[in-house]
This record gives C-alpha cells, sequence and structure tokens, in this order.
C-alpha cells in the first residue's frame, strides 16, 4: 500500500472514530446528563481511544514492516540522544566482534578448512611411532618415516589406495646468465604424491615413476619461483636449470594455489632424486613423510593395522637399529596446523571471554540508561505500550549497536587478520586465509548473539513491573529497583569474575615469556652473528676441497677488525633438534634387544667453535686441526650425555660407536657444557664430531661470529669474504643470535601479548561497568542517603557504605575468577615455561590489580555521594 | 505481531465477527450502532469494548465481508461511516453460525449430559 493510502486510511478512521464518540455524546444528551458528564460518559465507554487506533491499524496488513520502521525510528532516536553511550557502545562491540572474527578466520583457514585437494576427508599422514614413552615426549610418537618402511608398506599392505613420500631438501639454485645464486626451499615428493593428491601441474606434467630414481633430474617449479625466477615464461618446461651445479630438467609447473606444505617450498624434485641409492634400503633413517589416500571401503584403523604389523616385524628384524615398532597417523590439518593448535585455541577462549565482558557491559549500560528511563517507560506501558513492544524496541536499540558494532568489527577484522598473518610465524596455510561466506555468516551469528545478550537481559528485567509499580516505584526511594539492581550486581560479578580468569591467563603467559626471554641458552648471545651457507657437493666434491674453503673462510673472518672469534658449526643453539641419531658405547655391555637406544642430537664443529660461542670446556680437550679426514676419530660429548650415560665414571677415552656414519668408533676427547637446541625445551645429550672430518656431512654449516662492534655493522664484510671465495655460493639466514631467539619466541611473545590485550581490554570495561553501576546506585539512592545524613550519618559511613555496595560485587567476582581460572589454566598448562599454573605470585598481582582497580572505579562515586547535600537530595525528589 | 484484538475482549476468538455479521443482517449500520445493539440485545451482558469492536469491524471489511460507506444519518445531519453485509460476509454468517451451533451442542453434550437424557 501506498503512504497517500496508510494516510487517507489514517485519516478515515479518525473520523470514524470521531463521528462514533460524537453521536455517543450526544445519545448521553438526549438522556439528560449536562454536556459535561456528557463527554466524560462517552469517553469513558470508548476507552483508551489511542489504544483502539492502534489496534485497528494492527489489523492492516503491513502494520508489520511499519512497526518495525517506527521502532527503528525510535530506536534511531535514542540511540542519537546519548552519543556518547552509542559511541562507546559501538566501539566496544567493534573490538569485540573484530576481534573475534578475526580469530575465527584463522582458525577456520588453519584448523577447519579442508585442504584443497581431491577427496580430502580421505587423506591421512603416516608416522613411525615409537613406543617408548620418555620418548613421546620428544615427538617420536610421530616421527618422520626410514624410506625403507615407507616402500615396505607400499608394496605388503593394501588398506589404503595408495601412498606416496616427500622429504624436506635444499637446493642452490645458479643461474646462466650471472643471476644471483640462491638458496631455494625444496621437497622430494614421490611420482604418485601429486597423482594422490589429485593435482594437475599447470603447465607441462607431473613426475613419472622412471624419473624417481637416484639419478633422476627432473625437476618441477612453484608458480612464485616460475614467476619470480623465470618471469613467467612457459617455455621454461623442457629446458635446463642448475640445481647445486647439476642440470636439472623442468617437467612441469606447479598451480598457483598449490602451497602446500608451506609457501616457502620453491621446487620439487622426485622423491629419490639425489639421494645415495643404499639410503632407500634403510630402515632407521628417518626424514620422510608418509600421505596417504585411504580406500573408501576400508576403515582407518584396520588399514593403520595392516601397516602396523608390517611395522612391527620390521622392529624385530632390527632390534639394534631405531626401527619403530608402530605406525601412527594424522590428518594433513592436524599435522600442519599442530603447532598452532593449542595457541589459537587459547586466543579464542580469550576473545570469546572478551566478547562475553563487552556484551555484558553493554548490557550493563543499558540497564543504567533505562534506570533513567523508568519513568518513560511507565508512562508508555501506562498509555498501552505492551510489554512486547517495549522489549522489542529496546532490542532494535541493543541490536542496531550490535549491527554498526559487527560491520565495523568485520571491516576492523580484514586488518586484524592481515596483521595477525603477517606477525605470526609459520602459520600454516597462511596464503589461504581470507574472509569468506562461512566467516561472515559467522560473524553475522555472533552480531545476533550479541545483541539478544546485551538487549534482552536489561529489557526484559527493565519492563517486567507493571505500568503503577512502576510509577510508584520511581516516586520515591530504591525499594522499587531492587531487582535491578541486583541484576546489574550479577552481571558485574560475571564480568569481573571472567576478567580474572584472562588476567590470570595473561599473567601466567607473559611470566612464561619473560622466563623464555631470560633463559640462558648455554652460549653467548650478545655481539654474535650467524651466516649459513652450503658448499654444493659437485664442486666440493672432496673433503680436502670442503676444508680449504671452510679454514680459507675461517682464517679471512677472524683477521676482519671488530671480529673476536669465530666458528663453524652445523646447526648453532637455538635453531631446532634438526638431526640426532643412535649410538652405543663401546666399552659398555651391549644393550638388551628391544630397550630404548641411547640417542643424542648430532652436530658437527670446527676447533674455534666451542671459544667462539663461549660455551665452556668441562673436561678433556676442544678439537684441532689435526681432527680432520684420515686421522683419528674424535667426537666431543656434551655435559648431559656424560651425566645420562657414562654415570660415575670418566668419559674420556671411551668410544662411541655411531653405526649410522661409517659404521665407525669415535673416541670422546672432550666435555662441553650443554646449549639449548630450542628455547624452552629441555637440553638433550648432544654430541659434537669435528667439522674437518669427512665422515659427517650434514649439508650446511653455520658461521659464528663474535664481535667487538654491532654484528649486523659486519655482516656485509663477512659476506664479501664469502663471495671472495666463491662468488656462486649462497648464504642463508644472516641473524644475530639475539635475532634467532627472538624469533623461536615470537609465537610465544605474540600469543602472550595477545591475551594480555584482551585482559586490559576487559578490566577497562570492568571497571566502567563498576563505575557505572555505582554512579546508577547513588543517583537511585540520593534521597535516601540525604536522609541519612540529615538524621546524623557521618560522610566516611556514607563513603563506606557505598563503597562496601560497589565492592561487594568485585570481590565476589573476584572469588569466582579466582576459582574458575584454578580450573581454566589447566588448559594453558603445556604452553607455560619455567611457571607453575597455581602461580601464586600472579594469582596475588591479579587480585591486587583488580581490587585497586575496582577501589578506583568505585570511589568516585561513593565519595560523590558522601558529598551530598541533604536538603538538595531531599528537594530532588 | 498478531492482528489479535484487545486481549481482555472476553469473548471468544471469532464470536465477536459473528455478532457484527448478524448484527449487520438487520441493515447497514456505523460502528456505535453495531456496540450498542449487542449491548441492548444481551442486556448489557456483552459489554462493547471498543478497543476490540473497531479492530473487528476493520478486519471484517478487509477480508471483503463487509463493506463500508459513508453516508448520512437518517435522524443526524451528519455522515456515519456505515457498514453493510456483503454478499460473501452473507455467506461467511452462515457457515459461522451452523459452525457455532455444532459447538455449543457439543459442550452442552458435555456438561449437561443428563438434561440431555430426560
Amino acid at each position: 500500500m501506498k503512504r497517500w493510502q496508510i494516510k487517507k486510511r489514517d485519516v478515515d478512521l479518525e473520523r470514524e472514530l470521531r463521528s462514533d464518540l460524537e453521536l455517543e455524546e450526544e445519545e448521553q444528551r438526549e438522556n439528560g446528563l449536562t454536556p459535561r458528564e456528557a463527554r466524560y460518559a462517552a469517553l469513558r465507554a470508548f476507552g483508551n481511544l489511542t489504544l483502539t487506533r492502534e489496534h485497528t491499524r494492527a489489523v492492516w496488513r503491513w502494520n508489520r514492516l511499519e512497526n518495525l520502521i517506527r521502532d527503528l525510528r525510535i530506536s534511531v532516536r535514542k540511540l542519537f540522544r546519548s552519543p556518547g553511550f552509542s559511541m562507546m557502545a559501538v566501539l566496544v562491540m567493534a573490538l569485540c566482534i573484530g576481534a573475534a572474527t578475526s580469530l575465527f578466520t584463522v582458525v577456520r583457514s588453519v584448523l577447519l578448512r579442508p585442504l584443497p585437494f581431491r577427496d580430502p576427508a580421505r587423506l591421512v599422514m603416516v608416522f613411525d611411532h615409537f613406543r617408548d614413552p620418555t620418548m613421546n615426549a620428544q615427538g617420536f610418537n610421530y616421527n618422520s618415516v626410514a624410506p625403507a618402511d615407507y616402500y615396505d608398506w607400499r608394496k605388503q599392505t593394501r588398506g589404503f589406495e595408495d601412498m606416496a613420500a616427500w622429504r624436506y631438501w635444499q637446493f642452490n639454485l645458479t643461474g646462466e646468465k650471472g643471476e644471483l645464486p640462491e638458496l631455494v626451499g625444496a621437497r622430494g615428493g614421490s611420482w604418485n604424491l601429486f597423482p594422490l593428491l589429485g593435482v594437475n601441474a599447470a603447465i607441462g606434467r607431473t613426475f613419472t615413476e622412471s624419473e624417481d630414481r637416484p639419478d633422476g633430474t627432473a625437476v618441477m617449479l612453484s608458480w612464485s619461483l616460475f614467476e619470480r625466477r623465470f618471469g613467467g615464461d612457459a617455455t621454461v618446461v623442457g629446458r635446463q636449470i642448475h640445481l647445486d651445479g647439476k642440470p636439472y630438467t623442468v617437467v612441469g609447473i606447479l598451480p598457483k594455489w598449490f602451497t602446500w606444505p608451506d609457501a616457502k617450498v620453491q621446487l620439487w624434485v622426485p622423491y629419490a632424486s639425489g639421494l645415495p641409492p643404499d639410503l632407500l634400503t634403510h630402515h632407521d633413517f628417518h626424514f620422510t613423510r608418509v600421505v596417504a589416500r585411504l580406500r573408501p571401503d576400508v576403515s582407518l584403523a584396520s588399514a593403520l593395522s595392516q601397516i602396523g604389523t608390517v611395522q612391527y616385524q620390521l622392529h624385530m628384524q632390527n632390534l639394534h637399529a631405531p626401527v619403530a615398532e608402530d605406525v601412527a597417523s594424522k590428518t594433513l590439518i592436524e599435522d600442519l596446523g599442530q603447532d598452532v593448535k593449542k595457541p589459537l585455541i587459547i586466543l579464542l577462549c580469550a576473545v570469546a571471554c572478551m566478547v562475553l565482558i563487552g556484551c555484558l557491559n553493554v548490557a550493563n549500560l543499558t540497564v543504567a540508561r533505562s534506570a533513567a528511563r523508568q519513568k518513560e517507560i511507565a508512562i508508555r506501558s501506562a498509555l498501552g505500550a505492551r510489554r512486547i513492544t517495549l522489549i522489542r524496541v529496546q532490542l532494535m536499540e541493543s541490536l542496531l549497536i550490535s549491527i554498526a558494532g559487527g560491520a565495523a568489527g568485520v571491516l576492523l577484522s580484514f586488518a586484524a587478520t592481515q596483521w595477525l598473518v603477517a606477525t605470526w610465524k609459520d602459520l600454516p596455510s597462511a596464503q589461504h586465509i581470507h574472509t569468506d561466506g562461512v566467516v561472515l555468516a559467522f560473524a553475522c551469528a555472533l552480531i545476533v548473539a550479541a545483541a539478544l545478550l546485551a538487549g534482552l537481559l536489561p529489557a526484559i528485567s527493565s519492563t517486567s513491573k507493571s505500568a503503577i509499580a512502576a510509577l510508584q516505584a520511581s516516586s520515591r526511594s530504591a525499594a522499587g529497583s531492587q531487582s535491578r539492581t541486583v541484576l546489574r550486581k550479577t552481571l558485574l560479578t560475571v564480568e569481573i569474575a571472567a576478567t580474572v580468569v584472562l588476567l590470570i591467563a595473561a599473567g601466567l603467559l607473559l611470566k612464561s615469556f619473560w622466563r623464555l626471554r631470560t633463559t640462558d641458552i648455554g652460549c653467548a648471545i650478545d655481539n654474535v652473528l650467524t651466516i649459513g651457507y652450503s658448499l654444493p657437493a659437485k664442486k666440493y666434491d672432496s673433503s680436502e676441497k670442503k676444508n680449504a674453503f671452510n679454514e680459507a673462510l675461517l682464517e679471512r673472518v677472524r683477521a676482519l677488525p671488530g671480529v673476536r672469534a669465530a666458528g663453524l658449526a652445523s646447526f648453532v643453539p637455538g635453531t631446532g633438534a634438526m638431526e640426532d641419531d643412535i649410538f652405543t658405547v663401546l666399552e659398555h655391555p651391549p644393550i638388551a634387544a628391544g630397550a630404548a637406544l641411547p640417542d643424542a642430537l648430532l652436530r658437527t664443529a670446527d676447533p674455534g667453535y666451542f671459544s667462539a660461542l663461549q660455551i665452556p670446556l668441562l673436561k678433556g680437550r676442544s678439537f684441532t686441526t689435526d681432527d680432520r679426514a684420515g686421522h683419528q676419530k674424535t667426537i666431543i660429548i656434551s655435559r648431559l650425555l656424560a651425566q645420562q650415560y657414562f654415570p660415575g665414571e670418566d668419559p674420556l677415552d671411551k668410544h662411541l660407536h655411531i653405526a649410522a656414519y661409517g659404521n665407525a668408533d669415535y673416541e670422546v676427547v672432550g666435555v662441553v657444557a650443554d646449549t639449548l637446541y630450542q628455547v624452552g625445551q629441555p637440553a638433550r645429550p648432544t654430541m659434537y664430531f669435528p667439522v674437518l672430518n669427512e665422515q659427517i656431512d650434514v649439508g650446511g654449516l653455520t658461521l659464528a661470529v663474535r664481535t667487538a662492534i654491532d654484528p649486523l655493522a659486519l655482516s656485509l664484510q663477512i659476506q664479501k669474504q664469502i663471495a671472495a671465495l666463491d662468488p656462486e655460493l649462497p648464504v642463508s639466514d644472516v641473524l644475530t643470535m639475539q635475532q634467532i631467539i627472538a624469533q623461536s619466541l615470537s609465537n610465544a611473545s605474540l600469543s602472550a601479548t595477545l591475551v594480555l590485550a584482551f585482559a586490559v581490554l576487559s578490566l577497562v570495561l570492568a571497571s566502567v561497568g563498576l563505575y557505572g553501576v555505582l554512579s546508577y546506585l547513588m543517583t537511585q539512592r540520593t534521597g535516601e542517603i540525604g536522609i541519612r545524613i540529615a538524621l546524623g550519618a557521618q560522610r566516611e559511613q556514607v563513603l563506606r557504605l557505598m563503597l562496601g555496595d560497589g565492592l561487594r560485587p568485585a570481590l565476589y567476582g573476584l572469588v569466582l575468577g579466582l576459582a574458575a581460572s584454578a580450573a581454566a589454566v589447566r588448559l594453558i598448562e603445556s604452553m607455560l615455561y619455567g611457571t607453575r599454573p597455581l602461580d601464586p605470585g600472579i594469582f596475588a598481582g591479579v587480585t591486587a590489580t583488580l581490587l585497586v582497580v575496582a577501589a578506583l572505579a568505585c570511589l568516585v562515586p561513593a565519595w560523590r555521594a558522601s558529598r551530598i547535600d541533604p536538603m538538595q537530595a531531599l528537594r530532588m525528589e | 505481531m498478531t492482528n489479535q484484538t484487545s486481549p481482555r475482549s472476553g469473548l471468544l476468538q471469532g464470536t465477536l465477527d459473528m455478532l457484527i455479521l448478524r448484527t449487520l443482517l438487520y441493515g447497514p449500520a456505523h460502528g456505535h450502532g453495531i456496540g450498542k445493539h449487542i449491548q441492548r440485545t444481551t442486556n448489557d451482558f456483552l459489554q462493547m469494548q471498543h478497543g476490540s469492536l473497531y479492530p473487528a469491524l476493520h478486519r471484517l471489511e478487509q477480508q471483503g465481508l463487509v463493506s463500508a460507506k459513508w453516508e448520512t444519518a437518517p435522524d443526524r445531519n451528519r455522515e456515519f461511516k456505515y457498514y453493510r453485509l456483503t454478499e460473501k460476509g452473507r455467506k461467511q454468517l452462515v457457515v459461522e453460525e451452523s459452525q457455532w451451533k455444532q459447538m455449543a451442542e457439543a459442550v452442552a453434550r458435555v456438561m449437561w449430559p443428563a438434561v440431555k437424557e430426560s
């Protein structure tokens, strides 16, 4: 119906009612009443004309929409009438919904959305599983697979449609036309990997079975390398490129979206390509990841048990080698997201807490406002507004706030998500994180839930009284608003309890982070620069050539002004566990079959490494330049290795037998102090081989330089020394020790900072809530306080009374929050370091902080109450 | 929002509509007249609530059971909104009447079984 028709209908109704009313009046007059009495009688008979009008209008069909528009208009007008409240509420909602949406975007992309492969539900990763519980703590329950294990599984079991393998690799990519050499991350993938995943090459083809051999030289480029290095020129397919100085033929380009398992992978070679042929026959070299596609008619458990049986036989045949007894599986998403799952869930919980607090706060502010509007509501309901109408108007208000806040929040979440992805190191599938329909649906659901939570509670409570009761209540004293006060205090208690939980979680995470920051990693970290490089096997095909380069480099670097010391090692502390292997002590009795085998991290070091990084030598000697190829085989062990495997005896002159490296015996010549391979992880036994010994070649080397000046200022000069020796050799990871540690802690720092930010925001919200409640209480009780003062109450007594009123919900909330925290900290227990979940310091600190903030928030209104002039207060009524 | 009338109408839902239609069977009448008639006929037992009457009239008009027209009253020199029964309304009245009768009999059979038997 058109607007003018509505108008006409309204006029028509008005006229009808008036004429009928006049008729009644006339009839009454004819009955002998005076005109005045007749008028009143007629009005009585007709009752509430406005209501009649409303109800009649309600008959007209388009009424529903009209009501909605009217409610909307009233709500908008009301919100604009108190811009301070509205802005505040919208801001709170925007922050809460923004943070929640942003986190959900990440959680959905990283933990929930299946990977973009064919039928991803049937894909699993299969791992070697060692049953020993102490080894499980170090991650051996999901261990990389040995190549021969993989081949045997694939050959001997039928539970999976197919199994494919991939391994880590990296190459020195050199150009033919003088482009800069570049170290690129790579993977070796078995020929059936891409067909198994359901991935086709964007250009060219994937690998063939005949290419998947140790002498295979096929390569596939990632889309990003293809565009960046080869300018997107499709003719590169079929051409040769040089990896580690060897020619490889480009057979295909992977699609742009394919960034699995992470975006740093620049190229793929066949799985077996470049591996020593005999390595593929080993059951105890664990470096392979296995992806398997389940048969539709076989359950995962039975498929796994088939492989498990094969693996157990392999274990029984190789009792003195690290061959796993069993297998275990994970989904692809679990495997990618395993490191971020816990922090993400904790952040999500924190954000949920904050959203709850935000909603409660808006609810609280709304209740405060509805207290001020008590009379308005009373008059409206006296004039015939039904309760549902009043609730609807209030709900409309909170819905408007939520929608405005939600819209701003979703916009905010775009920026926040980008920031999070950029800041959060190693977030898997980071390039696929984006806002999609599901995220928007989540945001909408959140908006509606927030509107209901923030609007329904105050709306129901503020309209619960009959009109008369409300009018009476607002005319005198606090008794009438009792229920609302209780509601506000309850809201506040919950709000404060949630804040306490957040504060305690933040406190624990921060303390852990601080502990991590100040951990002694076991070596010098100030003024130490590290530079990685990897000598290509083709050019440096003998240990003499390698040693010549390494020694020449060390000599040049040590001669630089500003350099205190320099050393070489395979890995410096703080960069991860990397390689480890099993050993036996030659002089000890053989280990019982099936018992856990001694295992230690494996490192190489040059003679100057320990003194360069100031790792104390506890016993024996360091390496010398004589500990090199062709000479006596020597080894240095860490304190922990000596303590664990040589209890009560002198490890010097004993021999470690290491099967993996030339099946040789190494004489222990020294014991050095422990270093941490990873900040936050306990030290592990470590063995060091001489860098100059040909037997051990772990690929890359790290040059560690301790300087007298800012180490980064020297980095260019050091790189020039490398370039002077070999202009084709790329360097990687030019980092100070400080940076290495900061990088490894960046995620701990991020989650601690974020939770702290949420907690601080919640504290501010809670204190605003507290302040609001008490101010409201004070206005309510102005008359009562006036009487008290008039009757002789001291101002201090009033102050105490009001303070007590405000602090009581704070105290209840605190107790409730502490109790809830005691349970909630179990969730973050595994993320803590050097901190107990029930850390008394943190609990005390949070209690004190909360009490101080609560007292401050209460003090202002309480003080104002104690200043009330009794005469004025009483007159105000 | 439902199109319900005053919650305190005191009449069974739908009964008012029937009474109005029945009243209009005597000829066109304005809202006030209809209300008065029902009240008078029931000896003031049914107090006419204007809050229910006018919504009901407008609902009937919307359903096409009655039609409305502004006409001058014969005894007053002014125009009133007169409602009259349409053909559709007439049929509806028959339907409602028979339904109401069945209903009343059914209720009576339950309430006063002895009376029925005797």
